[in-house]
């Protein structure tokens, strides 16, 4: 099919305003849990701290600005249909819906080119931003995730393999004992991403898509679905509390997604997103309509 | 937060006013804040550069800013949180001896070189709610200025007039005191027990 200008043009103005909109809005899912977690948290810090977030939240709404000077390092992660007629025009409006917001939302500069130590200062670079593909059979839809990859939320990131010898319980001391440390620091209450897989760079890969699912969701598998509220549980009684200053609980949820392993390698993933866990779906039809599924009732 | 006090400080700070909080006191501050992260204190620990603006008595914030440019020169402050303050802990302690700044903004803890940073050049490590990057921008008044400005807009220092800004709770003080270090000993010692809770509830393995 031959390329499609204004297609490629009515698809990155769309996209833009989608990226806008997330700068400055949490998802659903994420407002529901921090309320719910904000009448628990009623001792110390912590209500002084929920009141700053939910004002911020208010603030950035009404003034039409990205909630978080971090807006990220931006990632699409894209699930395409095979029957979806405009494959070639995606990344160009990824990329040119991404210059946009950089001056629309306006979002922070965040792409610095690695070995040449500069900042870009319109958040395109070196494979940045960095689009993830999946392509899903029977269908005609483009399914795009957006996530802003933020510094703090990125620094407890980690990935390892261990021999299948330390078990489960070898990957739970590894999440706890980076939520304990650098998850501190990140902005919790966090949403908690584990990947689990035959390798490490898998692992991690899965522990990211892990984020993207909604908060409160659980994997289809009935023991990955107890670790998940086995962790949940145990990091909450440790009791981070919001900003890490102490509280009832530690983080929003735990979701897990998983790989088939080697039978000599147990590899895990972590990655964590910050409480205000930017994160959007839309799903775009072949006419450019859309269901913005994470903000509900929103047009953009 | 009843047992702790609040005070409203204008800069620029004295020994005085710092020897006055403790951690887990809450400042809100009027004056002079200037930004500063990993570049800026590569500059002037690692490469020992001139500071290119006079610190003594301010404040430096741990803060990569969104800008946006209204006029030649001349900026407004779209949102501006605080960044991860642990990154800076290598270098912190000079920092703080090379510029008299009194006071940092930034985001969780820092560790003990730092402790000691604050204990010998008097000054006090804070916390601003993370995440709460618009709330912050309503409480800068002007932005005077930028330096660095070839780092880039996250990493360059932009002096900022701020009122009231805060809630800024104290976490590290002039004594020694280390308020989410305190927590961290806390939240490892609890880590224990529920990792010894979770055992042989994941034993997946045939």
């Amino acid at each position: 099919m031959a390329y499609d200008n204004a297609k490629c043009e009515e698809l990155s103005e769309l996209l833009t305003s989608f990226i806008c909109h997330a700068a400055g809005h949490l998802p659903d899912d994420v407002k529901a849990r921090l309320t719910e977690m904000s009448k628990i948290e009623d001792e110390g810090f912590a209500p002084a701290i929920y009141d700053v977030m939910k004002k911020n939240m208010e603030l950035a709404d009404s003034l039409g600005r990205p909630s978080c000077q971090d807006t990220g390092i931006p990632q699409f992660f894209v699930r395409v249909g095979c029957d979806w007629p405009y494959l070639a025009e995606i990344e160009p409006a990824l990329v040119e819906a991404v210059k946009k917001a950089t001056v629309k939302a306006p979002l922070r500069h965040n792409a610095v080119e690695v070995f040449d130590e500069y900042n870009t200062g319109n958040n395109i670079g070196h494979r940045v931003p960095w689009i993830d593909w999946e392509i899903v059979g029977d269908s005609d839809a483009l399914e795009v995730y957006f996530y802003m990859a933020g510094g703090g939320c990125s620094l407890p990131g980690m990935a390892k393999v261990l021999m299948p010898l330390e078990g489960y319980d070898g990957i739970a001391r590894l999440v706890f004992d980076q939520m304990t440390s650098y998850g501190v620091n990140a902005c919790p209450p966090c949403l908690v991403g584990i990947g689990i897989a035959g390798s490490a760079e898998v692992a991690a890969k899965l522990s990211k898509k892990a984020l993207l699912r909604p908060v409160g969701s659980h994997n289809p598998n009935p023991k990955a679905a107890k670790m998940e509220s086995d962790i949940e549980e145990g990091l909450n009684k440790i009791g981070l509390g919001p900003g890490g200053f102490g509280g009832k609980l530690s983080v929003m949820g735990v979701n897990i997604e998983q790989a088939a392993r080697h039978p000599a390698t147990l590899a895990m993933g972590l990655s964590t997103a910050c409480w205000a866990h930017r994160r959007a779906k839309i799903v775009i039809n072949p006419d450019m309509t859309y269901d913005f599924a994470t903000h509900k009732g929103v047009t953009l | 937060m009843s047992d702790f006090h609040t005070f409203e400080f204008t800069t620029p700070l004295t020994d005085e006013d710092i020897r006055k909080v403790h951690i887990g006191d809450v400042i809100y501050l009027t004056g002079d804040v200037v930004t500063g992260r990993d570049d800026v204190h590569h500059r002037v620990v690692k490469d020992n550069r001139e500071v290119p603006v006079d610190l003594a008595g301010k404040a430096i914030f741990h803060a990569g800013p969104i800008m946006q440019k209204i006029g030649d020169d001349k900026f407004k402050v779209v949102s501006v949180g605080p960044t991860t303050s642990m990154r800076m802990e290598s270098a912190e302690a000079e920092f703080l001896a090379k510029t008299g700044v009194k006071l940092i903004i930034g985001k969780g803890g820092m560790g003990p070189k730092t402790t000691q940073g604050c204990i010998d050049n008097c000054a006090v490590h804070t916390i601003f709610p993370g995440g709460c990057a618009v709330v912050a921008a309503e409480e800068v008044l002007d932005v005077e200025g930028v330096e660095w400005a070839d780092l880039g807009m996250p990493e360059a220092m932009w002096k900022l007039k701020v009122k009231g800004f805060g809630p800024l709770i104290v976490s590290i003080d002039s004594y020694g005191g280390n308020l989410i270090e305190d927590n961290k000993k806390l939240f490892n010692q609890r880590k224990e027990e529920q990792l010894e809770a979770l055992s042989g509830k994941l034993d997946f393995l045939h």
